[in-house]
């Protein structure tokens, strides 16, 4: 089923507020802001827009490090987003994990996470933890082409297929890992092939195409949700910055990335959504304007916020036991 | 009061949390229709099911990983790693997420995780098979390394560890599976990271955890009847480490032997005296000694293994040049 106008305009937004989020971040990088690794989503909207759009509130979001794009998709307050980049005590996680752990468990984002494929094994946990709940949830677990050729990615889809987990795996295939081309690292052209060997249904569908993610999200979701186990989506896109900031970029030639910024996800969408009757042109330019006033605020809320209080240095290495 | 081995304690302490709380259940390689590989959960699969004792493959990084999603998730899973030698395929999911998740996200995740191994020599499986690496494990904040040496420690120790929020590895000693005790009838827990004395005297303090700890008891024993009182502390958890009995006990005696199966380089030991050091040097009579493993791996011969593991002619002599 295709989302109704509104919805359809506040995935557009969503996009918009993405881009313009990134934008502002690789700001803040290049003035000293924000330290450690910073990996950006832009070119990749269409994808985790697309895909989490699909998703129930009830249902569960794992995620790799490049992760501000779902959690902006999935509704966490940008700000708090922002201001944990910055790394302030106003941030999701305190100021504790920065740009590749942001998280935000009361809308099931259970994490951004740093090392490459571990948390494909935690969200085929999770979905454990639901199916034995009989909770009617779906685990969405989001990673990279690269992460296909660890082991966690293969022991996790052995495990779903064989218990038969909800879980549904999304392969953003950006064609490299770093620096090195998916058919440099991996003996598999098709991700989604990799999935077929543990007897996972899978597709590859146009990842630039946000209306096409989330119909082939929304039709595995049902299956997942039916009880029938775990689905594999392979969506081809393309990260039009470095893979994170200070990336030399000698991998790839510049007319590759300009060929892809031709298809940008956002203008593509927008178009699409003009030619359906859904906006116009002044409602698109609207939308440009309010998301860059909505990035300022988060912007200067972040920039104002405190760094934490070196008390805080050691909260919460251990929980308090008691009830879970 | 009941007598009951080692192993029966663990399993009782299983077999009574899973009655007690639904969100209990069992995950590991041969742990439900094999019994366990050290018959620690026969009979459990029978009794709960294959929903609550779960086989797995044999993929050490995702039965971790699907045990810290799943506890993520609500339930209270213990994972058995048939050694923990096999540990190290999961050692990233223990340290770069188990024990990191609280804390990097701000307490909005929390990891009731257990898991259950075996640890250490003395059963001629030579060197891949007869490692103590605890060390490695109680070396990161965040986790909770506990290592019982009786069968009232253990089960009371277990209990406390299911009902932890926290992820606690709980290392076994296949040489400790048949020994009795006196174990408490009906529930009890024994808390986690408080040291207990074991026996007490005047001249020396013998420090050891897990087997050792029996070692350090018959050289007691012996040393009493050449006029040597030693007092022995159970360290019983290795972090969070309790330290204060064993300073108490040496600011009396004066002079200390640590005994440990594991490596004397950076091993528990080298810790342990270090901070009586720092805690009690105006009361150091001599240098603190360290009966430790020989420093190679473990080797198959009968007598070469016996020669690389401390034994109890090892720690008398040891007390008898410090205090004779
Ligand atoms: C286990 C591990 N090895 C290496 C790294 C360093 N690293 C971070 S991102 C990355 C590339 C991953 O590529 P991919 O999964 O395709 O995701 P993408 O960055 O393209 O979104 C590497 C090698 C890491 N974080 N974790």
């Amino acid at each position: 089923m295709r989302p109704n106008a509104d919805r359809l305009i506040l995935m557009y937004r969503n996009m918009v507020l993405i881009r313009k989020f990134e934008e502002r971040s690789a700001g803040f990088y290049r003035e000293g802001k924000i330290g450690g690794f910073l990996h950006l989503y832009i070119g990749e909207e269409a994808v985790g827009v697309g895909a989490i759009a699909a998703l129930a509130p009830q249902d569960y979001i794992v995620t790799h490090y490049r992760d501000h794009g779902h959690a902006i998709a999935r509704g966490l307050d940008p700000k708090a987003l922002m201001a944990e980049l910055l790394g302030r005590s106003t941030g999701v996680a305190g100021g504790k994990g920065g740009s590749m752990h942001l998280v935000d468990v009361s809308k099931g984002f259970w994490g951004g996470y740093g090392i490459v494929g571990g948390h494909i094994a935690l969200a085929t946990g999770l979905a454990l933890a639901s199916q034995y709940q009989d909770e009617n949830r779906v685990t969405l677990c989001i990673f990279g082409d690269g992460s296909t050729n660890i082991g966690y990615f293969h022991e996790s889809l052995n495990l779903a297929s064989l218990w038969k987990l909800p879980v549904l795996y999304l392969c953003e295939n950006n064609l490299y890992g770093m620096g090195t081309a998916v058919e440099r690292a991996s003996a598999v052209a098709s991700m989604a092939e990799k999935a077929c060997a543990y007897n996972i249904p899978a597709v590859r569908i146009d990842g630039m195409d946000t209306l096409k993610v989330f119909d082939a999200t929304q039709r595995a979701i049902e299956h997942v949700r039916s009880g029938n186990g775990p689905y594999f989506i392979e969506a081809m896109c393309y990260r039009f910055p470095g893979h994170s900031m200070g990336d030399p970029e000698r991998y790839r030639v510049k007319d590759e990335v300009d060929r892809y910024k031709q298809r940008d996800p956002i203008v593509a969408f927008g178009k699409q959504l003009e030619g359906d009757g859904v906006v116009d042109e002044a409602d698109l330019e609207r939308i440009e304007r309010e998301v860059a006033q909505e990035m300022d605020a988060v912007a200067s809320f972040a920039d104002a916020s405190p760094a934490p209080a070196p008390e805080s240095m050691y909260d919460f290495i251990y929980a308090q036991s008691g009830t879970h | 009061m009941m007598e009951m081995t080692y192993r029966d304690a663990i399993r009782e302490a299983l077999r009574e949390e899973m009655t007690r709380d639904e969100r209990v259940m069992i995950m590991g390689e041969e742990v439900g229709v094999w019994g366990g590989s050290y018959a620690v959960t026969q009979g459990l699969m029978k009794e709960f099911g294959e929903k609550r004792v779960k086989d797995t493959p044999i993929a050490e990084g995702i039965i971790v990983g699907a045990g810290i999603g799943a506890a993520m998730g609500g339930l209270r899973p213990v994972c058995e790693l048939m050694t923990i030698n096999f540990g190290l395929l999961a050692a990233d999911m223990l340290i770069n997420h188990a024990a990191k998740l609280h804390y990097m996200f701000a307490g909005q995740i929390k990891v009731p995780l257990v898991v259950r191994s075996v640890g250490g020599g003395g059963r001629q499986l030579a060197a891949t098979h007869s490692q103590s690496l605890e060390v490695l494990f109680a070396y990161v904040p965040g986790m909770k390394v506990v290592m019982p040496s009786t069968p009232y420690d253990a089960k009371g120790m277990l209990k406390a560890a299911i009902r932890d929020d926290n992820p606690v590895l709980f290392i076994e000693h296949s040489l400790l599976y048949p020994i009795k005790g006196d174990v408490p009838e009906g529930d009890y827990t024994v808390p986690l990271g408080v040291s207990d004395i074991k026996r007490e005297g005047a001249d020396v303090t013998i420090v050891a955890y897990s087997r050792m700890v029996h070692v350090a008891l018959e050289a007691a024993d012996r040393l009493a009847t050449e006029g040597i009182s030693a007092e022995v502390i159970d360290l019983r958890t290795l972090r969070p480490l309790d330290i204060q009995p064993l300073i108490e006990s040496f600011k009396k005696t004066n002079h200390a032997i640590i005994v440990e199966e594991d490596w004397r380089t950076y091993g528990i030991g080298a810790e342990i005296a270090c901070q009586v050091y720092e805690q009690a040097f105006d009361y150091l009579d001599a240098p603190i000694v360290r009966c430790a493993g020989l420093e190679v791996p473990m080797p198959y011969a009968k007598n070469l293994e016996a020669l690389a593991i401390p034994g109890v002619g090892d720690v008398v002599r040891a007390a008898k040049e410090l205090v004779g």
